[in-house]
């Protein structure tokens, strides 16, 4: 059995009680300016959001044997996520439990045991501590659970992706993804084996609040203004608008792309009811790719009809899935959100591979992801910077104090155009800001309780 | 280039397969090698003026003179991890064919790249430069180190790290066939990377 430390409310500040009336912040169809610049917000975020309902931690395969470890934060506190000894997926606090140095400053590798850099306390990596230099010197039983190390008392995967969560009364993980979990499994279940490998990223920071990426997730708004000199690229051989994202240029309402928000701040775009329904459908929408007409010809010769649904592989899924607070699955990327501070963020896109199941012959697994890692880097490189570009614009108008609301009312009080489903979730055209409506209900949701948060130790 | 339309690689990418990822894996592996340091001063200014001349070019956006640097047939390469890795199985912060590079200028003149509204200026330092002799003696690599002091959006920030480039003798002038940039912080989170480097 497992030690659990019920963790008491933060200490309150003097004469405060409800930090902000929340209600008055995130109104239906507006949200206040504070909650993407007031430093007192984001603090309280970092225990009622990023610890209060499940957040994304990491992928199984970036630690695929054991005592391989990454290190990661949950919110701002440091991780180290690690596959221990046993083989069991643990997310140890990267914090000395003697003076709170951090164990491990590596970004990843391969570890039985983290020892202080400072003192020399070393930890087993299971959480354990397994000894103390010159323990003589404590009156102190150093078998004291309390000086294992705090863990994420509840982490869980869904097929390979790792979130957890400290707050004991939060639903359990699949139940928490409700409806997103099918659009997950047809994500994965589209390659080989239904199944990912994490390979490196194209990692970004930006100076904004991290909301205003979640914010931007299923925004079908912004795609032909804030990426009109990526559409402009990917088309200028095109002659008519035919590549990448070009459908958002004309009426994208009246196209059968649509977003729908799935409960919990979960909200994805499904952009697939666009594509031709053939194999190579996917293939035909990528823009130029360094090497795609070589692999083309050759997959061609090689497997004949099957070539197309091969390349399809290496094409960019259209969908972006969205799991409040901080991940996203579009294209093929892992997309993650991880707050710095009230205005600092990374933004990193995880880039994924296939792995062969027997169904793919080897060679076309090799070309397959060699194609697929630059069908990969092109929207962070020519898409990506201009969305952050932006993101760090609001941060900066938002510092106009007087000027007090951002709106989120595109489609909001139009009859007919939003649809309530039977299962609870909620359909809309494509550029509508329902999304981002339902998950600030979830934001002031969380802001208002109070989690009952705990963290675990070995005992 | 006299080559077919269909192949020409500004339209279409066909040298962009697995013998020529790893030809440049295999060319950026252990080439930086005493044995074969060049020592010959004037070699060695030959590689600096050219380095120097891409650094101008791309400080002044002079970016069709820039390209005109690269054989037809170039890779522009910007690892995201320390030791470069295999690019058929990891993402890189840039991989761009010649194609990909015109995209590259492309877009940051369509005057809708925002993130180059108004473009960053920069100043580039280019230094340590030594050439590697290969076993075609009209190949060379390069290694320099290179700070870019750049200036966007009221911030001026520094980029560092080294670069390898290959480079052909065509006529009487070096072309760049493959330029690897090296940024020390090329594993983590960079704000705003949207210049070329």
């Amino acid at each position: 059995m497992t030690a659990l430390e019920k963790i008491s409310a933060p200490p309150t500040r003097v004469g405060g009680t409800a930090l902000y009336d929340w209600d008055h912040l995130v109104q239906e169809d507006r949200a206040h300016r504070l909650i993407y610049t007031d430093p007192a917000i984001f603090e309280t975020e970092m225990t009622n959001i990023f610890g209060g309902t499940w957040t994304y931690i990491a992928h199984e395969s970036e630690i695929p044997a054991e005592n391989d470890f990454i290190t990661r934060r949950l919110g701002l506190r440091p991780l180290i996520v690690v596959r221990d000894s046993d083989g069991k997926i643990r997310a140890l606090y990267n914090r000395c439990t003697h003076r709170g140095t951090t164990l491990c400053r590596w970004d990843k590798g391969n570890a039985k045991s983290f020892q202080c850099p400072y003192h020399g306390w070393n930890f087993l990596n299971n959480g354990r501590l397994r000894g103390v230099p010159w323990p003589d010197g404590y009156a102190d039983d150093m078998r004291d659970p309390k000086y294992n190390l705090a863990q994420v008392p509840r982490l869980e995967s869904y097929r390979g992706f790792i979130f957890g969560t400290l707050n004991m009364d939060a639903l359990p993980l699949s139940e928490h993804l409700g409806p997103i979990a099918k659009v997950i499994d047809e994500w994965l279940d589209r390659n080989p084996g239904g199944k990912v490998v994490v390979c490196e990223a194209n990692r970004f920071r930006y100076k904004g609040n991290w909301k205003l990426a979640y914010d931007n997730s299923c925004d079908g708004y912004h795609v032909a203004y804030s990426h009109r000199s990526l559409l402009e690229t990917e088309n200028r051989f095109a002659g008519v608008n035919a590549k990448g994202m070009a459908y958002y240029r004309n009426s994208p309402d009246s196209q059968p792309m649509y977003m729908r928000y799935t409960g919990h701040g979960n909200h994805f775009k499904d952009k697939r009811p666009n594509l031709e329904k053939r194999p190579g459908g996917l293939w035909a929408l990528e823009s130029a790719h360094p090497g795609m007409e070589y692999y083309e010809a050759e997959f061609i010769k090689r497997y004949g009809d099957r070539a197309f649904s091969l390349l399809d592989l290496a094409g960019s899924e259209p969908v972006n899935i969205n799991v409040f607070p901080n991940f996203s699955l579009l294209g093929n990327h892992i997309q993650v959100f991880e707050p710095i501070s009230v205005e600092g963020t990374n933004a990193i896109w995880y880039g994924t591979m296939i792995v062969n199941d027997g169904s793919v012959p080897d060679e076309a697994v090799t070309d397959i992801n060699a194609l697929r890692m630059r069908t990969q880097e092109g929207f962070p490189n020519f898409g990506e910077v201009d969305d952050i570009a932006n993101f760090e614009q609001i941060q900066r108008g938002l510092m106009a104090i007087e000027d007090e609301w951002v709106y989120m009312n595109r489609g909001f009080g139009i009859p007919d155009r939003i649809k309530q489903h039977d299962d609870g979730t909620i359909t809309a055209p494509a550029t509508d800001e329902a999304f981002m409506r339902e998950h600030f209900k979830e934001w002031k949701r969380l802001m208002k309780a109070r989690p009952n948060l705990a963290i675990q130790r070995e005992p | 280039m006299g080559a077919q339309p269909s192949l020409d690689p500004s339209r279409s990418s066909y040298y962009v397969n697995d013998a020529l990822y790893r030809e440049l894996i295999g060319n950026f592996s252990g080439w930086q090698d005493d044995t074969r340091a060049i020592v010959d001063f004037a070699a060695r200014d030959e590689f600096r003026r050219l380095l120097e001349r891409e650094a101008r070019l791309l400080d002044q956006l002079r970016y069709e003179d820039w390209l005109a640097m690269y054989a037809a047939e170039c890779i522009y390469w910007v690892p995201s991890t320390p030791n470069a890795g295999d690019p058929r199985r990891e993402i890189s912060v840039m991989f761009d064919d010649r194609r990909r590079l015109e995209d590259r200028i492309y877009r940051l003149r369509t005057g809708f790249a925002w993130s180059q509204a108004p473009a960053s200026r920069t100043v580039r330092l280019i230094t340590n430069v030594e050439g590697f002799a290969t076993a075609n003696k009209d190949t060379c690599m390069v290694r320099s180190n290179f700070l870019i002091t750049e200036f966007w959006d009221n911030e001026t920030r520094l980029l560092s790290g080294w670069c390898g480039h290959r480079i052909v003798r065509e006529n009487d002038s070096w072309k760049i066939v493959a330029k690897q940039v090296n940024l020390i912080e090329c594993d983590q989170c960079i704000r705003n990377p949207s210049i070329i480097l």
